[in-house]
């Protein structure tokens, strides 16, 4: 491909691409995502190659490797376009068929269809399946549609139409006005206005500045970032390239967290095939504006997520944050003002020039404007990636998107804003989701992390892995967080143990406060968050634990026993065997028992009892009751049951 | 790891002292963990102090100093797969490998680490082999991959 020199060379390049594509063509669009090739996608891509070439429909029928669509709990997902057809849970098996009825004979294959389990209705089209329906899907739509490693795909579905705009009718100040009226606040987690970053940053005296995309998406339980980097970085790069226009930068970095191999080649594709088109580098689109971008890969730590650790590590120094003032936006990167926005923030940007600020504002709640998008994870039916409009009630993503908790259990609570989020517990669930809104409740809007639990999540358990993850994670600069946040693990650690002691809750209450108040950084200063709104909502979850050395979600290890009920037990030896410690007694006809002084509660026995048996019991802050005597274990079948 | 392909390795980010960082994640990448004499070659070529890359290498995660095993074992220890039971997950394999979490086996069979979501919540409790992902894994079935590794 030549370079493209002119807005109107691009717009022709656009039509040429649309006009080799036959519109009403078969185009079958595999997710290539990380959760689907988990589920084996790659094998079905595979599948669907050879088939199409057996059948001899290679030039009729395009396959397309594609990025996350967020449905990850029923993959592999497959689409067929232009009908849109969903097909999901897709093995190799499965292939032949598809291709016969659906692509040669326009016959749907019934059995991979999405059913509703209350309405047992059978859903065609993405859009009917109430996980998607239920969404408003502006940014991660196109990634469906698209093979990131190809820019020709991208460009079909209009990419770079709005940094073409930009570049030739917008001034400067016409591209801020517009993300001003858009009212778009940054998606890494504070939400900060992004106009006014932007503002800042053009503000700021000084021949060179930098960008950057905060790709370290350290958040233990998240990954949207991840699926937009994989599946359409051009998104990103190309919102990066018009706020770079606007602040007047020409050097920008993307910082990509190391355990994302996939994101990372798909982002360097995705930087060389717009070099080679001209959409980025030198002269871009002929414009005279001069853009390049570098990519460094993190290195493990979650600190470096963080807005000054990470331009520290960027400079190649240990990522230890700096206090602000002075911000990034005066004093960043080698000193110099640097903008520094997260992956879905840039993604927004193509989006708002597109359609208008404005229409983007038109919108959400009164502080929160656009879609947001959230990993629904944990307890829930549908897992996935959800993209929903500011101001949805949490009710709505996790009963109507989410489908609910599985397995007939009740929702106890949701973990919003990762480590430095909180708890919202259901008698909240009536919450619009928002920046304020989810601050006001006591946990944040963080990077998008949305962790359902259930009745068998134990909250004194959660508040003690979080503030575990960060003790990891404290780069061990101040000592509010250093040494406070090592001794709220060991308090909290004893309490899960049932070594909790009177006065412990104050204790953490003033390690908290004092994190609070006087860690260097925000990882510091948010570290308390899990414990606060925990306790705030679940305060007799802990004096539970303290008072009565009980865990009343029954899941704390050293607070629970094993028990098998007599009258249950149906002698079928397959906890015994199950068991690595040998702590079953009995045997064929023979009741099990378990000997409480061998067994480590690892709990293999508790799953493999058979659930129509169901004789095994957690028991907890009660004593187990003694095994039945020797002389009375004889199984004896009952009558009742045939 | 010989001097020359460290070299060049140096060379491809134009013996930059900032680019110090990306040049470890490269040799530990190829290498597998960072020996003395690589070390001592980045710190003569790029003029850093000997402090500042021991800093580094003990405050990044992604290096080790130390030979890892023929395997990488990773288990997610994200939100998602906390509580759907990560760490019994992580109990098994720290039984069966007699090491705990960090660790190399003095055999050099396995590493290893926990990691912080790998983008698969939907399929947690989740183990990683080797860069192969093992979703819904239950202790039992936890055993019996690990077994299967030489
Ligand atoms: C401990 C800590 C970790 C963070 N991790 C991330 C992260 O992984 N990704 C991210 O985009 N922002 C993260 N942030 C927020 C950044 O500091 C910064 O606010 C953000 O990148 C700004 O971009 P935005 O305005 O577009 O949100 C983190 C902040 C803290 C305190
Ligand atoms: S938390 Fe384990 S894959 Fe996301």
């Amino acid at each position: 491909m030549a370079r493209i020199n002119s807005p109107e060379k691009l717009e022709k390049a656009r039509q040429e691409i649309l006009s080799r594509r036959k519109p009403d063509a078969p185009c079958i669009s595999i997710c290539a995502g990380a959760g689907c090739l988990a589920f084996g996608a790659s094998e079905v891509i595979d599948a669907f190659k050879a088939e199409v070439e057996k059948q001899g429909l290679t030039v009729d029928v395009d396959i397309k490797k594609t990025g996350c669509p967020g449905f990850c709990e029923r993959g592999p997902v497959v689409v067929i376009f232009p009908e849109e057809i969903c097909y999901l849970q897709v093995k190799p098996q499965d292939v032949p068929e598809i291709v016969s009825q659906t692509i040669k004979e326009k016959k749907i294959v019934e059995r991979l269809l999405y059913v509703d389990p209350t309405t047992d209705e059978k859903a065609i089209h993405e859009s009917d399946i109430p996980f998607y329906k239920n969404q408003q899907r502006n940014i991660i739509c196109d990634n469906i549609k698209i093979d990131s490693k190809i820019l020709d795909d991208y460009l079909a579905i209009g990419g770079y139409e709005a940094l073409s705009k930009v570049l030739f009718q917008m001034s400067a100040d016409d591209v801020l006005a517009e993300v001003k009226a858009s009212q778009l606040r940054g998606r890494g987690g504070a939400g900060f206005p992004v106009w006014r970053k932007w503002e800042g940053t053009r503000n700021s005296p000084g021949e060179i500045k930098y960008l950057v995309v905060n790709a370290d998406e350290g958040d233990p339980g998240a990954f949207m970032d991840r699926a937009l980097l994989e599946g359409n970085p051009h998104s990103i790069l190309e919102g990066l390239i018009i706020g770079a226009h606007t602040i007047g930068s020409n050097e920008g970095y993307f910082y990509v967290r190391q355990e994302y191999p996939l994101a990372m080649e798909n982002l360097g594709i995705a930087i060389r095939q717009a070099k080679e088109y001209g959409l980025l580098g030198k002269d871009i689109l002929g414009s005279g504006f001069d853009f390049n971008v570098e990519v460094h890969r993190g290195a493990g730590a979650f600190v470096c997520g963080e807005e000054t650790a990470l331009l520290r590590s960027l400079e190649g120094k240990p990522g230890e944050p700096t206090p602000r003032p002075p911000y990034p936006a005066v004093k960043g990167l080698w000193e110099k003002p640097t903008n520094i926005n997260n992956v879905e923030t840039w993604a927004n940007i193509p989006l708002i020039i597109n359609k208008g600020g404005a229409a983007f504002a038109s919108t959400g709640t009164e502080g929160s404007k656009g879609t947001k998008i959230f990993s629904l994870v944990g307890k829930i039916t549908n897992t996935g990636l959800v993209e929903v409009p500011m101001g949805i009630t949490l009710n709505d993503i996790i009963y109507k998107i989410g489908g609910g908790i599985p397995g007939g259990k009740k929702f106890k609570a949701v973990q919003t804003g990762g480590p430095s989020g909180g708890c919202i517990p259901a008698e909240q669930l009536n919450l619009e989701v928002g920046f304020d809104e989810l601050t006001k409740a006591g946990s944040m809007m963080g990077s998008g992390g949305m962790i359902v639990l259930d009745e068998d999540t134990c909250m004194v358990d959660v508040a003690r892995y979080f503030i575990d993850f960060l003790t990891e994670e404290s780069c061990g600069k101040c000592v509010p967080c250093r040494e406070g946040l090592r001794q709220m693990h060991t308090i909290l650690t004893r309490i899960t143990r049932g070594e909790g002691r009177e006065g412990d809750i104050e204790l953490l209450e003033v390690l908290a406060e004092t994190a609070k108040e006087a860690s260097l950084c925000a990882l510091g200063k948010s570290a308390p968050n899990p414990f606060l709104s925990t306790l705030r909502y679940f305060r007799d979850e802990y004096d539970a634990h303290i008072k009565e050395k009980r865990c009343p979600a029954l899941s704390c290890k050293e607070l629970i026993s094993y028990y098998i009920e007599p009258d249950k037990c149906q002698a079928c030896m397959i906890c015994l065997k199950k068991c690595p410690v040998d702590a079953i007694e009995g045997g064929k006809k023979k009741i099990h028992v378990i000997i409480q002084e061998k067994c480590t509660n690892c709990g293999e026995c508790f799953e493999a009892c058979p659930s129509k048996f169901g004789a095994i019991k957690k028991l907890s802050g009660e004593p187990v009751p003694p095994p039945i005597p020797e002389a009375e274990r004889t199984f004896v079948k009952k009558s009742k049951e045939k | 790891m010989d001097i020359e392909r460290i070299d060049q390795i140096i060379d491809s980010h134009r013996g930059e002292a900032s680019s110090l960082i990306q040049i470890l994640l490269e040799i530990q990448r190829e290498n597998g963990w960072l020996p003395r004499e690589a070390l001592d070659r980045v710190r003569e070529r790029l003029q850093v102090p000997v402090s500042r890359i021991q800093h580094i290498v003990t405050f990044y995660k992604a290096f080790s100093l130390v030979p890892r095993g023929r395997h990488q074992v990773h288990i997610c220890v994200g939100t998602a797969c906390h509580v759907r039971g990560a760490t019994r997950i992580l109990d098994k394999v720290e039984e069966i490998t007699g090491i705990k979490a960090g660790e190399t086996d003095l055999d050099l069979k396995f590493s290893v680490e926990t990691v912080g979501c790998v983008g698969c919540c939907a399929l947690g409790p989740v183990l990683e082999v080797d860069g192969k992902t093992h979703g819904k894994i239950t202790p039992t079935e936890t055993a019996a991959v690990l077994k299967s590794y030489e």
